[in-house]
């Protein structure tokens, strides 16, 4: 294995690397983590390349902890990040939510498997999808990927770790156990590499208030032991970070948590269109599922079927402008997911009311059949 | 054209190592789209355990294997799990020592290697499944020799690359009688 930062050149591997791969070469320092099927190869990979790059990989006593370190790491001035599976992601909630409110920058990669519980420990599901969103109390922005292959599995944790810094918040890597540990080609080039540093303050140690925000919402951050004021809380706060808990100071913050995500959308959002231009149908999925979806999208084509299809690459915020957009004048929305419905429900909130929109539920543990799809777009053709 | 490939065993005989050479032969020394999913469990370690490889020229969007074109067995509970899964015309690769002769599927093509016995002849039966990648090699052209042969020297410990290297051409030549018969 290489000793590089970034691993250039091309190979074949599993998702689970390709994110720890990506991860590194966005300048990943510090990985906390607590193994969990099927992620362990995150974490594997991770024990193996962090003394090369002079990071630091630590095995904690369980999730609570993981995410924990992790959020100590970032304000210890590292990139930080950890990775974990669905009962895992549960366990993590809470101090999630202080990363949100403390504006934490660090990745969660969450490898979804059956669920709920502890489900179906090795195989594939997508349960997760809402959790990631509102599975801490409270409001708050959310941003997360959903990668469909290892390859993206790298570009996206770079992007998940560039958004983070961006925005000061944490970013998930919605994947899954198939993406996770399927082997196709991964392709690392050093030029393809943007990185988002940190937003260092830019007045002196007596000036700077870590919670202020800049023009896009977003405030400056110190590490710890620079000489800045470094004081965060789970409270609600004010500028310099201490506790103030009145009605106005709560608006004001938690109405930022939100909307430095919401005002951001034309930066944050992602979707890719196919098809699209004389479709009377349209497929919506996302990750794993989407990888059938696109399979059956061309058996569709092939059979003379007016249909198109939308991956959701940021699954959060959902793209709610562009699939409002796309549906107006459709027959019908074909949604595939790995689950019994859950970003459906985003879908049908926000597409045109003379769309009628479908589920294709699949409860894990294997893909679906592309004939369900295709059996689905044929209803509204 | 989209070609599926599924290989079988017991855990140790390195069935997910010859997933993994087949798909990474095509995929990064051949220029294909592949993808390799292998079992994954407890049965992996020990027990019956298999790998499936998809090859295609063209983007790969579902990943499984629906009907394979090739099955290559090594354990007799392999065979017993997977071999009347194959496709109308496809080819089937069976360790000759280790699977009992059963009668092949209606227009399959059947090809016995004794992998094991050659792989200790060459030195350590341990490249046993190199062997078969050398018979897959000569009997179908999905994945071609000079790239099979690239990929398993890009994969496998430093210092037993002659032992690979002799053990694929001790299978390749093998293939290549049996295809002639």
């Amino acid at each position: 294995m290489s000793e590089n930062a970034i691993m250039t050149g091309k190979y074949f591997l599993n998702g689970d690397e390709a994110c720890a791969e990506g991860a590194i070469a966005a300048g990943c320092r510090f990985f906390a983590g607590y193994p969990i099927t099927p992620q362990s190869e995150i974490a594997e990979r991770m024990s193996q390349r962090m003394p090369q790059v002079n990071g630091t990989f630590i095995q904690m006593e369980d999730e609570l902890s993981s995410i924990a370190a992790v959020l100590g790491g970032a304000w210890g001035g590292k990139r930080s990040m950890t990775a974990t599976s669905g009962p895992g992601f549960s366990l993590m909630m809470e101090n999630i939510g202080l990363g949100m409110m403390t504006e934490t920058p660090c990745v969660i990669a969450d490898i979804q498997r059956g669920s709920p519980s502890t489900g179906l420990p090795t195989a594939v599901g997508q349960g997760d999808m809402m959790q990631a969103q509102w599975g801490s109390h409270g409001d708050y922005g959310v941003i997360a990927y959903a990668p469909t292959s290892p390859q993206e599995m790298f570009d996206y944790t770079v992007k998940a770790f560039n958004k983070s810094e961006q925005y000061r918040m944490p970013v998930f890597v919605m994947a899954d156990e198939k993406i996770g540990h399927m082997r196709e080609r991964v392709e690392i080039r050093e030029e393809d590499i943007d990185i988002y540093p940190r937003r260092r303050p830019n007045v002196s140690p007596e000036e700077f208030l870590p919670f202020k925000p800049e023009d896009d919402l977003v405030p400056q951050m110190a590490s710890a032991g620079e000489g800045y004021r470094v004081h965060v809380t789970g409270l609600t706060h004010d500028y310099k970070g201490h506790p103030k808990l009145d009605v106005e100071t709560q608006k004001e913050l938690i109405g930022r948590l939100v909307d430095k995500v919401e005002k951001n959308k034309g930066d944050i959002v992602e979707i890719e269109a196919k098809g699209m231009d004389d479709a009377e149908v349209m497929i919506v999925s996302y990750g794993m599922a989407y990888r059938t979806a696109m399979g059956a999208y061309k058996m569709a084509r092939e059979r003379g079927m007016k249909v198109g299809i939308v991956r959701l690459i940021t699954v959060w915020p959902f793209p709610e402008g562009q699939i409002r957009e796309l549906s107006e004048g459709l027959n019908g929305i074909v949604v595939p997911e790995i689950n019994l419905g859950q970003l459906v429900r985003e879908v049908e909130r926000v597409a045109s009311p003379d769309a009628e929109v479908k589920l294709v539920p699949h409860a894990g543990g294997g893909l679906h059949d592309p004939e369900d799809i295709l059996r689905e777009v044929e209803s509204f053709l | 054209m989209r070609k599926e490939i599924r290989f079988g065993g017991f855990g140790g005989q390195g069935i997910i190592s010859a997933g993994n050479i087949t798909g990474k032969a095509a995929s990064i020394f051949a220029d294909k789209d592949a993808v390799l999913i292998q079992s994954y469990g407890p049965e992996a370690r020990g027990g019956a355990c298999s790998a499936d490889v998809v090859i295609e020229d063209d983007k790969i969007d579902y990943p499984q294997i629906t009907v394979p074109h090739v099955l290559i067995l090594m354990s007799q509970e392999a065979y017993e799990k997977y071999s009347d899964d194959i496709e109308e015309g496809g080819t089937m690769l069976l360790e000759k020592d280790l699977v009992d002769e059963g009668p092949p599927p209606d227009d399959v093509k059947q090809y016995r290697v004794p992998a094991t016995s050659i792989a200790e002849d060459v030195g350590h039966k341990i490249v046993a499944n190199v062997v078969m990648l050398g018979a897959l090699s000569a009997i179908t052209s999905i994945v071609e020799k000079d790239q099979m042969e690239e990929s398993v020297l890009d994969s496998v410990p430093e210092g037993t690359e002659e032992l690979n290297k002799t053990a694929l051409e001790r299978g390749f030549e093998y293939g290549k009688e049996l295809a002639a018969e």
